[in-house]
Formats: structure tokens, sequence, C-alpha cells
């Protein structure tokens, strides 16, 4: 029975851990986007339409990534060129991914899709217990869960990092070293929509190899959550999606077993431990805060 | 730069927040008024071309098209107007419930429209004061009780969902292996309950040792949570699935990937399911809805049965909701079976006592038969159900 909910931890969590690893990239380089949760939903619409008409979960999965790149794109167009405000332009644009892939989505709703398998690695799906858990998965899975290490030496060992960092934190400095803030800040809201767009298909072509209305669920919220759970670092993103993904598939499974459980305080239950972290430890994790986040970057300053 | 200076209200600031908010209205504005001018524009055209006909409104909480509840209900719009030649339908989709859904059917009538469908259940209390101010127009509910004393304008309607899941339950009762039959459900409300009951003594009537695990969603559409939990079921060698939500695909296909059986909901998903599909339940509601508008137009809707709580099923008439067809996995002998199972079902009913509750609590005594008004408050599950109701 652990097996299975832990299985169920990683195949339920990964679309999220792509979207908290976008958002910490994003908000790494000063941009909250609330839009995430828009970003998923184009890039499951995208990955989903693509599968259907080309029969390639692969080209889906491209499609999913350059639609919630674009769309993230949108909200940093907004925020870094034209300075809006960066909580409002993220609903607004959110709702507008809303609407519109529920427009457009209307002739997919049912449609039948082939969809990413899942995979079992070679040798590795053999070793009892970790092998059912881990290697026994969607390829997309498998993607989110090697994203984490590679985002963090993104941002930690790489000079693009250095600048997404010094960006979020003093635009000032990196304007002074010869570099544009507001570019690096672009590139960083788009990446994170890229990620974002990949979580969606993963949930739309490898998951529920479904689409549907408002499909994400809140999912994409939950990710905006994670990245403050988990203290801005993309290794903590991949504990919070994790743990995120573990409680839905306890109670599920717990359900299925006939178990008692108050279901709605489990499904609270995610939220409960983000907001205990944040009055918790919130002085010390808002040191961890990039210092120039949702700062609008203004050279005359 | 101070930190106080970051966070103050600067004028830049504030007029930015106003000019993103200000922004964000427009466009919702501007989103609602394409949604009305998308409306009225259909209906336009179809009045244009249509002249003297009589207008029938229908109106939707979702798409018209989402292989659900709501396509069905627009099927049987279509096909009462194709029975009877001379009715102009004005159909508006996705429409909330709340007062808009007034504004909706006010329109409707002075474009014209005798007879009104708003066919969702949270279209009640609004559907009933449209009809106390146009008693010259016919509304009838799809799905609610009405208040009483009710208008003599006003009616509701609806069949009995759990008399096909039952006659399903037997189908999954003679196809499963192991025993265990899943079946993930949104919310538990009376509705749903009475249909996890019925197919767990469908199952019971052929194979009494026939369990049914129930897992709850706590929402009516969340693909990715019905695939986990339909993964969990699979998991604990459950080999039929059934399922009581809105979207009704993933679960098909997760079963039928796994190489397991489902019994489908709504609509008929047997192309997405070639090997595992079993059987179904689905929506039929043009005659009834062809019956409503032919009794109103003729001037008969005060007293007749629809003026009031109308509910049918196998015992007192034709159910809307049927049976879909047949899978590979049906023998000849298990469709003969549920063929004799509905015809006592007509005489009997499903829920006749002695029927006890998972405590194995008596809840219907000895020669008693649930009716049908009582078993839409049902808040139990019968002995061989597996899981409980979130308290």
């Amino acid at each position: 029975m652990i097996e299975a909910v832990l299985a169920g931890a990683v195949r339920g969590g990964s679309s999220i851990l792509f979207a908290a690893l976008g958002e910490t990239v994003s908000e790494r380089a000063g941009v909250i986007n609330l839009s995430t949760e828009g970003s998923m939903l184009t890039g499951a619409l995208a990955a989903y339409v693509v599968a259907v008409e080309t029969g390639n979960a692969w080209l889906g999965a491209l499609a999913g990534a350059a639609a919630g790149a674009t769309l993230a794109a949108l909200h940093g167009a907004m925020v870094v060129w034209r300075g809006a405000n960066q909580l409002a332009t993220g609903i607004v644009v959110l709702f507008l991914a809303l609407g519109v892939t529920a427009l457009l989505g209307r002739d997919y709703v049912g449609v039948g899709v082939e969809g990413f398998d899942r995979w079992a690695v070679p040798g590795l799906s053999d070793i009892p217990f970790v092998g059912t858990i881990l290697f026994n998965q969607d390829p997309l899975t498998y993607l989110a869960l090697i994203a984490a290490p590679l985002v963090w030496l993104l941002l930690y060992r790489t000079r693009p990092g250095l600048f997404v960092r010094a960006a979020g934190e003093r635009g000032e400095v990196l304007f002074a070293a010869g570099h544009s803030p507001r570019l690096v800040r672009f590139g960083a809201v788009t990446f994170g929509g890229l990620l974002a767009g990949i979580g969606g298909a993963q949930l739309s072509t490898a998951l529920a190899l479904n689409w549907s209305e408002n499909m994400v669920a809140g999912r994409g919220f939950v990710a905006v959550a994670l990245v403050i759970f988990a203290g801005w670092n993309p290794l903590g993103a991949l504990v919070g999606a994790l743990f995120f993904g573990g409680v839905e598939s306890l109670q599920l499974q717990l359900q299925a077993q006939g178990v008692s459980v108050p279901a709605d305080l489990l499904n609270a239950l995610p939220y409960l431990a983000t907001l205990t972290v944040l009055v918790v430890l919130s002085r010390k994790r808002l040191h961890a805060a990039p210092e120039g986040l949702a700062r609008v970057f203004e050279i005359s300053r | 730069m101070t930190p106080t200076e970051r966070t103050a209200f600067t004028p830049m600031r504030v007029i930015r927040t106003l000019a993103a908010l200000t922004a964000a209205l427009t466009l919702a504005v501007a989103a609602a008024g394409c949604g009305d001018d998308e409306t009225s524009g259909s209906t336009d055209t179809g009045a244009a071309a249509s002249g003297e006909k009589t207008k029938v409104g229908f109106i939707y909480v979702g798409p018209k098209d989402d292989f659900g509840y709501n396509q069905a209900a627009f099927e049987g719009s279509e096909a009462a107007a194709a029975e009877l030649g001379n009715i102009e339908l004005l159909q508006a989709e996705s429409v909330p419930e709340d007062a808009g859904v007034e504004r909706v059917m006010e329109r409707m009538i002075s474009q014209g429209a005798k007879v009104l469908f708003p066919t969702s259940y949270g279209y009640l209390k609004y559907a009933e004061a449209v009809a106390a101010k146009h008693p010259d127009v016919v509304v009838v509910h799809q799905g609610g009780l009405e208040s009483k004393p009710g208008a003599p304008n006003f009616g509701t309607y609806f069949g009995t969902v759990y008399e096909p899941v039952y006659l399903a339950g037997i189908a999954a009762g003679k196809a499963t292996k192991t025993n265990k039959l899943g079946y993930i459900v949104a919310f538990p409300i009376p509705q749903t309950l009475a249909n996890v009951n019925a197919f767990e003594l469908g199952a019971k009537s052929v194979n009494p040792k026939a369990t049914t695990t129930v897992v709850f969603t706590a929402s009516w559409c969340d693909p990715g949570k019905q695939a986990q939990a339909a993964t969990a079921l699979i998991s604990q060698k459950v080999d039929v699935l059934t399922q009581h939500q809105d979207c009704t695909k993933t679960i098909i296909e997760t079963a039928e990937r796994a190489g397991v059986s489902s019994v489908g909901y709504h609509y008929d998903a047997s192309s997405l399911a070639p090997k595992g599909w079993l059987t179904g339940s689905e929506w039929n509601w043009g005659p009834m809805y062809t019956d409503i508008i032919t009794t109103a137009l003729e001037g008969k809707f005060e007293g007749s049965p629809y003026d009031g709580d109308y509910r049918v099923g196998l015992q007192t008439g034709d159910n809307p909701f049927v049976q879909s067809p047949f899978g590979p996995g049906v023998d000849d002998a298990t469709k003969a079976e549920i063929e004799t199972a509905k015809a006592k079902l007509a005489d009997t009913g499903i829920f006749t006592g002695p029927l006890k509750d998972q405590s194995g609590k008596e809840v219907v005594p000895a020669g008693k038969t649930l009716t049908y008004d009582e078993v839409e408050q049902m808040n139990f599950l019968v002995e061989g159900v597996v899981g409980n109701i979130p308290k």
C-alpha cells in the first residue's frame, strides 16, 4: 500500500513540480506569475490538441511548452516592459486563459488520444519498492524529476542563473554591470511558463488522458504556494510537490481500502501546511525571498 | 531606496493598479458582452429564417457538447424539435446558476418563447420567479422540487437514474473475477448514494460475493484526481470501474489501459474502451421533452402530471434514463438476466426490504419499497458497499 501511495504521489505531483520549478525561476528573477495556473491550462490544451491531431504525444508536449511560454510571455511583457501590477496582471491573464481554453477546447472534449504510456526503465524498475515508485512512470514524470536538480544547477551554478538571481535581488547591480534586468526577467517568466506548460501536458496527455474545461483545478495555485513553502529553492519544490501529490494519493488510496478518512480535511492539508510554514517560519523564510520580488525595475531609480 | 519607499502607495503605483484593474474589468465586460452577442446572434438568424414557428427556450449550465448531462439535454431538445416540426429552439449554453439565468429567461420570453426548459439544478428559484411573473409561459425545471403550493404554469421533471445503474450492476457482478467493483463518485448526495446502492444491489443479485468500493473525489470534474482514484482502486484488485462524475472519459481510459472493465455514465463511451466496456446509462430526453411541449402548447399543462414534481421510472412509465449498448464482455445469458430483472423492476422496484445498511441496521423493512420521493432523500450505503460517507 505504501508503494502505491508513493507511486501515486510521484505521478500526481509531477505536473505541480513542473509548475513550481517554473514559478521558482520566475520569482527568483523578481516576477510573481499568478497565471501559472493559466500556463498549465494552455499547456494542457495545446498538448492534447497536438497529440490528438498528430498522434504524437512528444509533439504535444512541445506544443504545451510553447503555449505555456506564450501565455507567460504575455504576462512578462505587461509587467516587465509596461510596468503593470504583477498580481492584477497575473489574475487577468489567468482568466483570459480560462476563457480562451474553454472556447478553443470544445471540439476536443471526450476525443480519444494516444497520450504517453507508462515506460518502465529497464533494470531499474525491477528494484523492489523503489522501482515501482520511481521507475515505472510516464516519460514526462521522469523529466520532472530530472528537471528539479537541473533547475537548481541552472540557478546556482551557471551565469544565466546568476543573472536571474541578480535581477530578482538587485536589478540595479545587473544594470550597472551592463546587462538588461528587464530582458532577464522577461526570459525567466517565459521560461517559467514553458515549464508550467509541460506540467499541463503531463496532466492532460499522461495522467488523465483527457481534456476538459478548467481541468488544472487549482494545481497552478498550489505550485505558487509551494514556491514559498520551498523557500524559493528548486529542490525544496521537489519535496513540496511530492508532499502535495502524496496527500492526494494517500486519501484516495485510503478510501479505496475502505478506510474512513476525513477527505475534506486531507484536501485542505497542503494549504494548511503552507499556512503553518508561513506563520511559523515567516521571518526566516521571507529572508529567502528575492529582495526585488514584485518590484518593477525602473532605470530612473 | 529604502524599504518603506518600496511598499508605499506612490501615486504612480496607485494609478498602475487602478489601470490594471480597469483593464481587467474591461476585459471581463467585453467577454460577457461577446457571450451575449453569441446567444442573441444565433437566435436572431434563426428567427429570420423561420417566421411563424412556436418558440421554445432551453438553458444549459455547461457547453452543449460536453459528452454528458448538457449534451444529452441539448440533443433531447433537437429531437423534440425534429419530432414536432413547427418549433423554433432558443438555445443558451454555459449560463451560470445565478440571477443571470433570470435575464436569459426574460429575454427568451421577450423573443416570444412559450415554453422554457431551464435544465440545471441550481436554476430552480430563478425559474420559479420567472414563472410567477409570466403566467402565460410554461416553465419546467429539470431535476428540482417545486416549492408548495406551486404555480399552475410551473413544474419539474426527472427520470430515475438508478434503475439502469442497477441493471449495469448485474453486468458488473457477472463480469468481475475478483468480486470487487469500484465506484468513483463526486460528492455524497442522495442521487449519487442511490446510484452506488443500486449498483451494488444489482451486482449482488447475481453474485452474492460482489462488493462495491466507493471513492469520493469532492469534485464534479477533476480528471487528474479521477485518474489517481481509478489507479488506487485498481491497485486494490478492483476489476470493474464505474463512476458518477460530470466528465467521464478519464476513468474509462484508465480502466481500459489497465485491462479492467468499465461501466459508463451519461454517455456511450464504448468507442473509448473496445475491450473493457460492459454497458452504461445515458439520457434519452427527446420523447419526454416532446410530450411536455405538446401538453403545454395544447393548453393542457395545468393539472397535467408535469404541473408538479414529475418523476418517471420503470414502475410508472418510460424512463428517460436508458441503458447504453453492451460491450463484448457481456454474454447472452447475462443480457437475458438483465431483461428479466428489468421486467421485475417495473413490478417491485429496487429498494425493497428487507434492506440493511453497512452497519447491518435494517433501513427498509420487509415488504416495503422506497418510493421515488423517498429515494431522493437517501442518506445511507447498503451492506456490501465498502467505504464511508464523508461526514
